[in-house]
């Protein structure tokens, strides 16, 4: 579980500003008519809150609750069953890497410990200390044929080698 | 075709012939490869016409169960009373498999046609096709075709102008391999936990909020527009073995192989001509030791099983293991399989939804043994041991995925003994 608080990146949560309003507004409006329960939009206002705020902060997750009626507590029990959404703010690059065994057979750990290294990251799950960075392991990332796959952010990168990772890492900033 | 790889002579590439054809990916390109027709044709047929088609094509469903497809839409409310729903299962986890990945980027058109010729068939006048979280570039290329089949009224209040409804929406999944089951995955849709329900009361029956729906596959719905453009007679007559297993199926190899890959070939197309004609052989030239060939939850075979087994579904059961995905992941003679095999334990343990006991304890007990035999601690019991907890975990949880940890896990034990034997004898260690 990564550590709150370690990085300084670009998505530090800007206190108890509101999510829900103007475009995030419209845009979970629109999500709404898609589904015949509020409810239901659940998972998509959690990334809606993710992609403006970097992580789902308990601020977030209590408003995500009041708008779609629901209980905090609920909206938590959710929210920590997934593993994508963000429970600490994470650096400004986040990286996962696969190393589920098909890729493990073709070097996945040498790719970790090759990101670890490039981007100053100490352990798994944990942020670099200039922020720019969280490594964490990935399961299976549906990609195994272009081992080992990298998910920057939104960028799936296939088949990073231990010596591609310091080139990859630089391109990110 | 074996993308990345061009075709081999030896594929018979239907639904992967346009990959790594960008202009395949949208309408006006796709209309040219001949999209669409195939609805507009199911449109002129009866619900039930569309279903007698695919029931007599013999599809099965590429998701890993393989249950028949039309069967499984011949179960829907023919009275619809309350809400149809369609699933489509883009959720794609199971280890070794990447084939969804390859036809949600680049035949995103396919997947909508085949969705909205079930759709109509079933009754159902919405799709939620769910997307695993982590697969960001199928859903932007996913999300683009839809917006271009609404604007040109394939999908909508009005679709080709038949007066028949149907809306598609994705719905992003979150990081969670067991929602692609297929009651977790409705769980996951209704803002939930993604915790696999009890059946019965099967999704036919109640899905979605307690409605009638189905719920099939990626490479499934792809298939469906080829079986009504062609026939259902043509499909099946593509097979090389059996009746009951028909069409074509993709292969995502991967692992220790020379040329990793989704390769196409008919059902009944052998094992070993596939690992060595199509995908180049074992990696390095190595000998291969073990495959499962349907993904992670499937059991193991040696490399002697491998060399007589065909590719269907009776084909991989008479070998001792199982099709599932298709996903086949290959292992060569330098492979660790005792790690291996821990790492895929751990995998399932870190996946368990933890609802059944005999699934939370069992995956994080089997990962804990086969750990301390890693660390040169382990006893000759706890072979026995793994046996004993192998059983407890099949059959007895609400979903597979304890049966899938216990089939990889005593699969590998009882074809690969000595393996195992040899870190409990020379208490050998290696880094866990
Ligand atoms: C733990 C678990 C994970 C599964 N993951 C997937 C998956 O990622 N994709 C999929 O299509 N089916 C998956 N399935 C199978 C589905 O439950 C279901 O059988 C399938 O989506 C039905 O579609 P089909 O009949 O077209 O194969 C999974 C099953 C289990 C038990
Ligand atoms: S095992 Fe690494 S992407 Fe599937």
């Amino acid at each position: 579980m990564s550590q709150a608080g370690t990085g300084t990146g670009a998505h530090e949560p800007s206190a108890a500003a509101p999510v829900f309003e103007g475009a995030a507004r419209r845009e979970l409006d629109a999500v709404l008519k898609k589904y015949p329960t509020a409810q239901a939009a659940l998972l998509p206002a959690l990334w809606i809150v993710q992609e403006r705020q970097g992580w789902v902060s308990p601020g977030a997750m209590a408003e995500v609750a009041e708008v779609l009626g629901l209980t905090v507590a609920y909206v938590k029990g959710v929210v920590t069953f997934y593993t994508m959404y963000h429970q600490h703010p994470v650096g400004k690059h986040f990286a996962q890497v696969c190393t589920t065994s098909p890729c493990n057979l073709c070097g996945a750990e040498g790719v970790v410990a090759a990101l670890l290294k490039a981007t100053g990251c100490k352990r798994m799950g944990e942020t670099s200390p200039d922020g720019l960075w969280t490594v964490v392991e990935a399961e299976c990332l549906g990609a195994c044929g272009f081992a080992t796959p990298v998910l920057v952010d939104d960028d799936l990168i296939e088949s990073v080698t231990a010596e591609s990772v310091p080139a990859l890492v630089a391109r990110y900033r | 075709m074996g993308y990345p790889h061009p075709s081999h002579p030896r594929e018979t590439v239907l639904l992967s012939r346009h990959f790594g054809d960008a202009e395949a990916r949208g309408l006006a390109g796709w209309m040219t490869r001949g999209g669409y027709q195939a609805l507009e044709k199911a449109l002129g047929m009866s619900r039930e016409q569309v279903i007698e088609e695919v029931k007599a094509s013999g599809v099965r469903g590429r998701g890993g169960a393989g249950f028949p497809a039309g069967v499984k839409w011949s179960f829907m409310p023919k009275q619809k009373t309350k809400p149809h729903y369609l699933c489509v299962n883009a959720d794609e986890g199971e280890p070794g498999t990447f084939k969804d990945r390859e036809l949600l980027r680049w035949t995103p058109h396919a997947l909508i046609e085949g969705s909205a010729i079930c759709a109509y068939a079933i009754q159902a006048e919405q799709v939620y096709i769910y997307v695993r979280g982590e697969f960001t570039e199928p859903i932007r290329v996913l999300q683009a075709a839809l917006d271009e089949a609404y604007a040109k009224g394939l999908l909508g209040a009005n679709v080709l102008g038949r007066g028949v409804r149907i809306d598609m929406t994705i719905h992003r999944g979150a990081g969670a391999y067991i929602c692609g089951e297929e009651t977790a995955l409705m769980n996951s849709i209704e803002g939930k936990r993604g915790n696999p329900r009890i059946k019965p009361p099967f999704p036919a029956a109640a899905g979605l909020w307690g409605c009638p729906t189905t719920i099939n596959n990626v490479e499934t719905l792809c298939a469906i527009p080829h079986i009504l453009e062609k026939g259902a007679a043509w499909y099946k007559g593509l097979s090389l073995s059996n009746p009951k297993s028909s069409g074509t199926k993709l292969f995502s190899v991967c692992g220790a192989i020379a040329k990793p890959g989704n390769y196409e070939v008919t059902m009944g197309f052998p094992m070993k001509d596939l690992l060595y004609d199509l995908a180049g052989g074992i990696k390095g030239g190595r000998k291969l030791k073990a495959v499962q060939p349907g993904g992670s939850s499937v059991p193991f075979i040696t490399a002697e099983e491998a060399d007589g087994a065909l590719l269907d579904y009776e084909g991989c059961v008479a070998a001792g293991t199982q099709l599932g995905s298709g996903g086949m992941i290959v292992y060569d003679d330098a492979t660790d399989i005792v790690y291996q095999v821990m790492r895929l334990a751990q995998f399932y343990a870190h996946e368990s939804c933890a609802q059944c006991t005999q699934c939370r304890e069992g995956t994080a007990w089997t990962t804990k043994i086969l750990q301390r035999m890693l660390r040169g601690e382990g006893r000759m019991e706890d072979l026995d041991l793994l046996f004993d907890l192998g059983e407890q975990m099949t059959g007895k949880t609400i979903c597979v995925l304890s049966d899938s940890c216990a089939a990889a896990v005593v699969s590998a034990i009882r074809k690969f003994r000595p393996d195992f034997e040899a870190y409990i004898r020379s208490g050998r260690a290696v880094a866990v």
